[in-house]
C-alpha cells in the first residue's frame, strides 16, 4: 500500500519529554490498600452499584453497570471487601466528587472462574456484546464506550479503519510503552476490529518520534502475516510513521493525515466511512476476547520533573494517584500540602501564595490534561497519564495577560483553522452568537494558540468558559422550553375541559328546552281550549275585555310613558 | 509545596510581546547605522528624544486610564513607536516637532482608541502625518548626505540645532530628498537620464538611501528568520509596487523610474517590514495580509507618481489600515470540516 500523507493545517513542535519515563522498563503497579473505583468512568449513563457495603468481591467480579445502551460496567479490578459506597473526589476537570465503590483490598488477588470462550465462532454482534459486557472504553482518553461504536461502525459500513498510536502530547508514553510490549495483543485485536467492521483497508498511525514501537508493531505485524495458528490473517495493514507534529493524534487530524478527508462539521468519523480505535483498546479487545476478563488494568505513565523515577506502570483502575506516585519515588520536593487546599489560601486566581513553590499534578497530557487538586483521586479507564511539574509556571490567568495585538499566530497554528482571535474577542465580550458564528463548537481545545500566544492569553480557558456558558444558555432555553411547552399543554388542556364541560352543559340547556317546549305543546293545547270557549263567548255577544294598565290611559299619561321609554332606550344604546 | 489549578495548556509560552519588540528593535539597527553612516548622528537625536517622550506620554496616559504602568512600558512598543516615527523625520528636526508628532502618536494615535492591540490606525503614521500635514516647512527641511555636502555634523551641533541653541541656521546644506527632485523635475518633463545626473543620485536610488534602504531590508530578513512578522505583506507590497512601477517603466524609461528606484527610495523598504507589518493594524489572515499589502503598494505608486507628496508610505498605510476590517470579513479561511 502506498500512502500519500497529508497535512492538517498548524499545529506546533512540542518539546516531547517522552525520554524521561522511558528510561524504565514497563512495570506492574503493587497493589495499593484500597481501589477507588468510580461509578461512572465513561462517556454516558452512569452506573449502578451491584454489590452492597460489606460484601467481598472478587477480581473480575461486576460490581456496577447500567441497561444504558451508552455505558460501561465496572468489574473489580481485585479481591477485597466494600468498604463503602460514597463521594470521593474523582478525576475529573470539574475537581468534584461522585460516587466510588471503595474496595479494601485484601491483597490475595483472588479472581473469579473466567469462562473460556471461543471467539474463532463469534459473530461480529456476539464479540460487540462480549465487549460492551467486559467494559471496555477508549482508552484513549475520552472513554467512550467501544461497543456502541462498533456496532454503529458496523451498522454504516467501514471502508478505513485507523489504530491511533500517534501519542501526540509531550511527557505520555503509555501506548508507546504497550506497543513496544504487547505489539501482538495490539496487531490481534485488530484482527478482531477487522473481523466486525470488516474495512477494506487499515492504517496503524504512530508518530516517527518513537521507532521502537514502530519497529515492534511492524514485527507483530509481520508474524501475524507469517503465523499458520491464526485463522484470519489481517488484511490490507500497514504502520504509517508520521510527522511529529502536535496535536497529529487528534481524531479529526489524524484521518486527515492519513487519508486526506475532513469530517464535515457536526459529523462523525464513520459518517465518512472511517473508524479510530486507540491501540490501548485494540489490546483491551484482545484481552476481552481471548480470555474473557473484563477492562480492570491499564498502562499509566507518571512523569513530569516532580517525581523522582517516572515510568509507565501497569495499574489497577482504582488506584489512587498517591500510590503511583510513590512507586514512582514520590515528589521531588515535599509532599501535596492537602490543608493549604481549602479555598481560604487561595487567592482569587486559584494560587496559593503562600508558598513559592508551586506544585502541579496533572491527568493527562499538559497540552489538554486537566489539574488535579489533590492525589488522592484515582486512576480510571481514561487515565493515560499523571503529570507532575514542580517548575514555577509563567500563569496563564484570565485578566492577568498583555493585550492581543492581532498578530496571527493562533490562526498559523490552528488545527481547526478557526480564528482564534475573534474567537477570543467575542468571548471577552461575551457575545455568544458571534462566538458561534465563529464556530466556537469545532474547537478541539488542543492549546496550541495558547501555548504560541506572544501576549500569554489563556485562550482555550476563555473558550471553554464561553463554551460552558452555552452549554448553561441551551439547557436553560431547554429547560424554559419544556416549561413553556407544558404550560402550554395545561392551557390547552383546561381550555378543552372547559369546552367539554360547556359542551355538556349545552347538550343539558338543549334537552331542558326540548322538554319545556313538549311541555309548551302541552300548555298550547290548554290555549286551544280556552280559545274555544272565548269564541263561544264572543258568538254569544259577550265583549272579551283585556283587563291592562294601559288601556284608556289619558294623553298625559301616554306622553309620560313615550318621554320615559325614550330616555331608558337611550340609556340602554350609550350602555352598548 | 500546594497544586495550583489551572486551565491547560501547562507548557511555557514560547513567545512574548517583549521579545516581538526587541526583535523588531534589533531588526532597526542596520539601516539606522546606516542612516548615522550618511546623514550623521543626527538620527539617534531624534530617536532618543522621540522614544523619551514616547515613554512619558505612555506612562501619563496609563496614569490616567489607571492602567498598570510598568508591564505597559516594558512592553517596548512604545520604543518601537518612537523609533519608527523619528526615522520618519528629517534628519535634523526641532525638538517640539518630534514631541507634537510622537505626542498625537500616542494619545491619539495609540490610547484614545483604547491602547495597544485596540489602535485602528498605525500610531507612528498618524504622528507622521500630523505634523507632515501641520508643519510643511520643517517636515521638508532635508539635509543632504555628508558625502555630498561634505559637512559632518557632530553629536553636539544635533543636538544644538534640535533645541535651537546658537546659530541654527542650516539652509545652505539642505536640499530636496531624491523622491522629491525625481518628482518636480518629472513635472518640468526632464527625462529621468537627466535627472539622474543631478549629484544626490547614486547607482539604483539616492546617494545614501539606498544603502539605509538595504538596512532596512537586513532588518527584514531578521524579522522574517527569528518569525516577528510572515512574508505575505512585505513580499505583496513589494511585489505590487514593484509590478506597477516595471509596467510604466517598461512603456518609457524615461518618464518613469525603475521598480529598484521605487523599492530603495524613500520608506518603501522600512514601510514594507517594520510599518506595514504593525500586527496591530495590519490585517490578520494571511489571505487578507496579501491584499492589504498588495493594496499598500499600489497606494505608495499612485501617491509618488500623481498626489500631492513626493513619498506615500504613511498615507498608503494609513488608508490600508482604513480597509482592515473588510479585507479580515472577507478573507476569513474555511474552517477544517465546513463545506
Amino acid at each position: 500500500m502506498d500512502i500519500k500523507l497529508s497535512h492538517f493545517n498548524g499545529g506546533i513542535h512540542l518539546d516531547d519529554h517522552k525520554a524521561e519515563s522511558l528510561t524504565q522498563p514497563l512495570q506492574i503497579a503493587s497493589l495499593p490498600d484500597q481501589l477507588i473505583l468510580p461509578l461512572k468512568q465513561h462517556i454516558g449513563e452512569p452506573n449502578k452499584p451491584l454489590v452492597d457495603v460489606g460484601d467481598r468481591v472478587l477480581r473480575g467480579q461486576l460490581i456496577a453497570g447500567s441497561s444504558s445502551p451508552i455505558s460501561s460496567p465496572i468489574h473489580a479490578p481485585t479481591s477485597g471487601v466494600v468498604s463503602a459506597i460514597e463521594p470521593h473526589l474523582v478525576p475529573h476537570t470539574s475537581g468534584q466528587s461522585a460516587d466510588c465503590i471503595v474496595i479494601d483490598v485484601d491483597g490475595k488477588d483472588e479472581s473469579i472462574e473466567f469462562e473460556s470462550i471461543d471467539v474463532s465462532q463469534m459473530q461480529a454482534a456476539d464479540m460487540i456484546d462480549h465487549i460492551r459486557h467486559l467494559g471496555i472504553v477508549g482508552l484513549g482518553g475520552a472513554s467512550f464506550p467501544t461497543s456502541p461504536k462498533l456496532s454503529r461502525g458496523n451498522d454504516l459500513g467501514i471502508h478505513t479503519l485507523i489504530i491511533n498510536g500517534v501519542e501526540c502530547e509531550p511527557y505520555i508514553t503509555c501506548d508507546d510503552s504497550l506497543m513496544q510490549n504487547q505489539a501482538d495483543d495490539i496487531i490481534r485485536g485488530i484482527g478482531y476490529l477487522q473481523r466486525m467492521l470488516k474495512p477494506t483497508k487499515t492504517l496503524i498511525g504512530v508518530e516517527d518520534n518513537k521507532p521502537k514501537a514502530i519497529e515492534a508493531m511492524n514485527l507483530a505485524l509481520q508474524s501475524h502475516a507469517h503465523s499458520e495458528s491464526h485463522s484470519q490473517a489481517l488484511i490490507n495493514t500497514e504502520v504509517v510513521s508520521i510527522p511529529t507534529l502536535y496535536p497529529s493524534g487528534g481524531e479529526k487530524q489524524l484521518i486527515q493525515i492519513l487519508t486526506g478527508n475532513e469530517i464535515p462539521t457536526g459529523r462523525l468519523a464513520f459518517d465518512i466511512g472511517i473508524f479510530c480505535q486507540n491501540v490501548g483498546t485494540c489490546a483491551a479487545i484482545t484481552q476481552a476476547l481471548e480470555l474473557n476478563q473484563p477492562l480492570m488494568s491499564r498502562i499509566v505513565t507518571v512523569s513530569g520533573d516532580g517525581v523522582r523515577k517516572p515510568g509507565n506502570w501497569i495499574v489497577r483502575l482504582g488506584t489512587p494517584i498517591k500510590h503511583l506516585i510513590g512507586l514512582a519515588g514520590g515528589y521531588v520536593q515535599g509532599d501535596l500540602n492537602k490543608p493549604s487546599l481549602n479555598m481560604h489560601g487561595l487567592n482569587m486566581h486559584g494560587f496559593n501564595m503562600h508558598d513559592n513553590v508551586q506544585q502541579h499534578l496533572v491527568m493527562g497530557g499538559p497540552m489538554m490534561g486537566f489539574s488535579l487538586s489533590s492525589d488522592e483521586v484515582p486512576i480510571v479507564k481514561g487515565s493515560n497519564n499523571i503529570l507532575v511539574m514542580q517548575q514555577q509556571l509563567i500563569a496563564q490567568t484570565p485578566g492577568i495577560h498583555d493585550e492581543c495585538v492581532r498578530c496571527g499566530k493562533c490562526a498559523e497554528v490552528c488545527p481547526a483553522q478557526l480564528l482564534p482571535q475573534q474567537l477570543y474577542w467575542h468571548s471577552r465580550s461575551k457575545e455568544y452568537e458571534k462566538v458561534e458564528e465563529y464556530n466556537l463548537f469545532d474547537c478541539i481545545e488542543c492549546g496550541c494558540c495558547s501555548a504560541v500566544c506572544p501576549s500569554q492569553i489563556p485562550l482555550v480557558q476563555y473558550y471553554r468558559a464561553s463554551k460552558s456558558e452555552i452549554r448553561a444558555t441551551q439547557q436553560a432555553t431547554f429547560k424554559s422550553d419544556r416549561a413553556r411547552i407544558r404550560f402550554e399543554f395545561r392551557e390547552k388542556r383546561l381550555l378543552l375541559k372547559k369546552q367539554q364541560e360547556e359542551e355538556k352543559r349545552r347538550l343539558k340547556r338543549e334537552a331542558l328546552l326540548k322538554k319545556s317546549a313538549a311541555k309548551k305543546e302541552a300548555s298550547d293545547a290548554v290555549d286551544a281550549v280556552q280559545a274555544a270557549l272565548d269564541r263561544v263567548k264572543e258568538k254569544n255577544g259577550e265583549k272579551v275585555i283585556e283587563p291592562k294598565n294601559i288601556t284608556g290611559l289619558t294623553a298625559d299619561q301616554q306622553k309620560q310613558i313615550d318621554v320615559a321609554d325614550a330616555r331608558r332606550r337611550a340609556a340602554r344604546e350609550q350602555k352598548a | 509545596m500546594t497544586s495550583v489549578i489551572v486551565s491547560s495548556p501547562y507548557v511555557n509560552p514560547s513567545n512574548s510581546l517583549r521579545r516581538l519588540m526587541i526583535n523588531v528593535i534589533i531588526g532597526l539597527i542596520p539601516g539606522t547605522l546606516a542612516y548615522v553612516w550618511f546623514f550623521g548622528p543626527g538620527i539617534l537625536v531624534n530617536i532618543s528624544i522621540s522614544i523619551l517622550f514616547a515613554l512619558g506620554f505612555e506612562a501619563f496616559i496609563l496614569r490616567l486610564r489607571k492602567k498598570r504602568i510598568k508591564p505597559h512600558l516594558t512592553d517596548y512598543s512604545a520604543v518601537v513607536t518612537a523609533w519608527l516615527f523619528a526615522l520618519c523625520l528629517p534628519t535634523h528636526s526641532p525638538w517640539w516637532l518630534i514631541v507634537v508628532g510622537i505626542g498625537f502618536a500616542m494619545i491619539a494615535g495609540k490610547h484614545l482608541y483604547g491602547g495597544l492591540g485596540l489602535n485602528p490606525f498605525n500610531p507612528a503614521m498618524v504622528g507622521y502625518v500630523v505634523v507632515l500635514i501641520s508643519f510643511p516647512r520643517e517636515m521638508t527641511t532635508w539635509h543632504l548626505p555628508i558625502s555630498i555636502s561634505g559637512e559632518a555634523y557632530g553629536l553636539v551641533d544635533s543636538l544644538k540645532f534640535a533645541f535651537a541653541i546658537g546659530d541654527s541656521s542650516w539652509d545652505a546644506f539642505t536640499a530636496a530628498t531624491p523622491l522629491d527632485h525625481v518628482k518636480t523635475a518629472l513635472r518640468q518633463d526632464v527625462p529621468i537620464s537627466e535627472i539622474y545626473q543631478a549629484p544626490l543620485f547614486g547607482k539604483l536610488g539616492g546617494i545614501g538611501w539606498e544603502w539605509i534602504s538595504a538596512g532596512w531590508l537586513i532588518g527584514g530578513l531578521w524579522l522574517l528568520i527569528t518569525k516577528t512578522i510572515r512574508w505575505h505583506i512585505p513580499a505583496a507590497l513589494l511585489g505590487s509596487l514593484g509590478s506597477i512601477a516595471l509596467a510604466f517603466y517598461l512603456v518609457d524609461t524615461e518618464t518613469a523610474t525603475s521598480p529598484l528606484f521605487h523599492w530603495l527610495s524613500g520608506g518603501v523598504m522600512l514601510g514594507a517590514f517594520f510599518i506595514a507589518t504593525d500586527p496591530v493594524t495590519a490585517a490578520t489572515t494571511n489571505h487578507g495580509r496579501i491584499y492589504y499589502g498588495i493594496l499598500i503598494g499600489l497606494l505608495v505608486y499612485l501617491i509618488r507618481s500623481w498626489g500631492g507628496y513626493p513619498d506615500g508610505v504613511a498615507f498608503a498605510v494609513l488608508l490600508a489600515n482604513m480597509c482592515v476590517p473588510l479585507i479580515d470579513y472577507y478573507t476569513q479561511p474555511k474552517v477544517y470540516g465546513a463545506k
